[in-house]
């Protein structure tokens, strides 16, 4: 074996090829898609796709925008943390998304029906979403029943749920919850200033930056401290763990603890903003948890490679709401981002791919 | 009550069609958690089946419409077995990406199809109230559907093949150990091709059944609520075994009709309980006895792991 493979023998730059040949494929079968639907607009289309905020008309509503898209952003930071703190434990969290709704359905009934400030509601979320964590996690570790099958029943009993103790806070000529800001502003997560930056768009609270630091630190406890070490461990190898002295029941009960309490809180940074409301008639699982799969994958599963690709996520959401709806659907982002997810399977490949094509460069140098 | 019975029959003939695709998929050794998108995508074919054909005969239109539905779900189960068998990814995350997938894909499809016909129209709905009559067979007021008579027939021959066919007690060699499998000669990718196929077979065929239980149009935004994962369960409640797989569709098919109709009982009207408590129950009830009884599951040993020859 070599020392120096330069360049791109470096497996970080590896996982970001890998990331950015998934997102290359994934806008050209979107593409394809706009072109067969209508050829005329479609590359204007999809280039309003990838630039969302950047084509609004003048400075101040960019930024605006971009506010937005931030907003909405940060809980899909959560969510894809909350999938990737597990993955890296061995523990695929496709709960997160009923972790999602726990959050979201305690921190607005804590905000509407009982009237508490906004970080009293946060923490609520957040004990709501480990809550369900744990009873995946118990079911694992004692119980031998697989983390995905539990998260999914958990998913359906959770929206149900929801649905029915925020029916309780709801307006009562709609199926939405209560206006946030009219009904509690105590509730509403601070702006700290920020709004200030972003054409004094109100939703952009504390709850971005926050995210953002709760990737890094989840990144700093799975690399650097003995705890993230023990649960990689756990993943790696379960008996491997259990026979170093590591308590494998205890680390699988804990991850997915921690994994709700992060879609939990993600829910509560969407919610306690006022930008959305609850409907409380859905009858489907809100999509967060499952983009959050895939930005976690597209991210290559590094908690700081998350940050982009949550943003990414988002962006292209966004620019799909953007494009001319009397012509294209609106799906068309959700259509990439589910190619996108796809793709990320493939990452293994790739990077054999990239790496066989280094192997053969060095050999005929 | 005869409501009742008619919607416990018709979410039971679903729910035993896709359990017994996710039933086939799991014993090759290939999770199938894309179950609800191939449901998706086979009601899509048949809706779209069903639009095109018109007026044409009943005998025509079930065939029609069903080998439509069959082929759209066989098509789409080959993204899974694309990535999981011949490229060893993931199979939880393709079949997560697949259900994201199938949902975006048909409404994107239905409304294209839609505007094709009528440029002013952009929902994604699809209507076949005529077309629909056909699978219907009325004894006074009981709407019975073939579908039924499908599903009984497809749960039978699922018994037949898996235990006393030799490719059926292959398919399962595959599940449990593949590399002694492939050590007399199976050929374990083949087999898992197979598996996954069958599984998109009757995974479409579940989603018309599914859109023609009761409504006679279908909004595409919605997917299929989750009765794909609801499949699931049924096939880890009924031990991958198709006479079990049967009982339990019946079980959380009845769950599942009450939900829609116990407004019309007086006695459950009387409990003055919220329809969604209805709605949560199957899934409750599965996750407490997959509490009591994972502990020595029969789930095939080999499910989701990638069959790498080397490791013979």
């Amino acid at each position: 074996m070599k020392e120096n493979k330069g360049f791109f023998g470096k497996p970080g730059v590896q996982t970001i090829m890998a990331s950015l040949i998934c997102i290359v494929i994934g806008l050209f079968f979107g593409f394809l898609v706009l072109l067969l639907i209508h050829p005329q607009g479609a590359w204007d289309s999809i280039v309003t796709i990838i630039l969302n905020f950047i084509t609004r008309s003048s400075g101040p509503a960019k930024i605006k925008a971009l506010g937005n898209t931030l907003v909405k952003t940060s809980p899909l930071l959560m969510c894809a943390l909350s999938v990737c703190f597990c993955y890296k434990v061995g523990l695929f969290n496709i709960g997160a998304a009923g972790q999602y709704e726990a959050g979201a359905g305690i921190a607005l009934f804590a905000a509407l029906g009982w009237g508490l400030p906004w970080w009293v509601c946060l923490i609520l979320a957040g004990l709501a979403g480990a809550l369900l964590g744990c009873i995946s996690g118990a079911l694992k570790a004692y119980r031998n029943v697989n983390e995905v099958i539990s998260g999914i029943m958990l998913n359906w009993i959770t929206l149900y749920l929801v649905n029915m103790i925020l029916t309780k806070v709801k307006d009562p000529a709609s199926p939405y919850t209560l206006p946030l800001a009219a009904t509690n502003p105590k509730a509403v997560i601070p702006g700290a200033g920020l709004p200030a930056f972003f054409a004094n768009n109100r939703y952009v609270t504390l709850a971005i930056p926050l995210a953002v630091i709760i990737a890094i630190a989840i990144w700093v406890v799975l690399n650097k401290t003995v705890f993230g070490y023990e649960l990689r461990a756990t993943g790696f190898n379960k008996e491997a763990a259990r026979y170093a002295g590591m308590a494998e029941k205890k680390n699988i009960i804990v991850t997915l603890a921690i994994g709700g309490a992060l879609a939990g809180v993600g829910a509560a940074f969407l919610f306690l903003t006022g930008y959305q409301q609850w409907t409380t008639t859905q009858t489907s699982v809100p999509g967060m948890g499952f983009n959050g799969i895939a930005a976690t994958f597209l991210g290559g599963l590094n908690p700081i490679g998350t940050i982009f690709s949550s943003f990414f996520i988002q962006q292209i959401t966004d620019g799909g709401a953007l494009i001319d709806k009397a012509v294209y659907p609106s799906q068309i982002s959700d259509l990439i981002s589910a190619l996108i997810v796809y793709l990320c399977g493939f990452t293994m490949f790739f990077r054999l791919i990239i790496a066989n094509k280094l192997a053969r460069k060095g050999g005929s140098k | 009550m005869l409501l009742l019975i008619q919607y416990t029959l018709m979410f039971a003939s679903v729910l035993s069609l896709v359990a017994l695709g996710g039933c086939y998929s799991e014993h090759s050794g290939v999770i199938n958690l894309g179950l609800e998108g191939i449901m998706v995508m086979g009601a899509l074919g048949g809706a779209m089946a069903m639009q095109f054909l018109g007026n044409a005969p009943a005998i025509v239109t079930i065939f029609v419409v069903m080998l439509a539905a069959v082929a759209v779900g066989m098509i789409y189960s080959c993204l899974l077995g694309f990535a999981s068998i011949q490229f060893n990814a993931d199979q939880t995350l393709v079949g997560t990406a697949m259900n994201m997938l199938a949902t975006a894909a048909a409404t994107i499809i239905a409304r294209s199809f839609n505007t094709m016909k009528d440029p002013n129209n952009v929902s994604n709905t699809l209507q076949y109230i005529k077309q629909k009559r056909a699978f219907l067979v009325y004894f006074g007021r009981f709407e019975f559907n073939w579908f039924m008579v499908v599903a009984v027939v497809l749960l039978i021959v699922g018994y037949i093949v898996l235990y006393k066919t030799r490719f059926g007690l292959r398919l399962m060699a595959c599940g449990e150990n593949p590399q002694a499998a492939d050590a007399v000669s199976i050929n374990v990718y083949k087999m898992r091709w197979a598996g996954v196929l069958i599984s998109g077979f009757l995974g479409g065929l579940g989603g018309i059944v599914y859109i023609t239980a009761g409504v006679s149009e279908w909004k595409f935004e919605v997917g299929v609520a989750g009765f794909g994962f609801l499949a699931l369960a049924v096939m880890i409640f009924g031990q991958w075994k198709p006479q079990y797989i049967a009982l339990t569709a019946l079980m959380f098919g009845f769950f599942r009709a009450l939900s829609n109709v116990y407004t019309g009982i007086p006695f459950l009207k009387a409990l003055n309980l919220d329809s969604k408590v209805y709605n949560m129950m199957p899934y409750i009830i599965s996750l407490i006895v997959l509490a009591f009884t994972s502990k020595n599951s029969a789930a095939p040993k080999a499910e989701g792991i990638p069959y790498d020859k080397s490791t013979r």
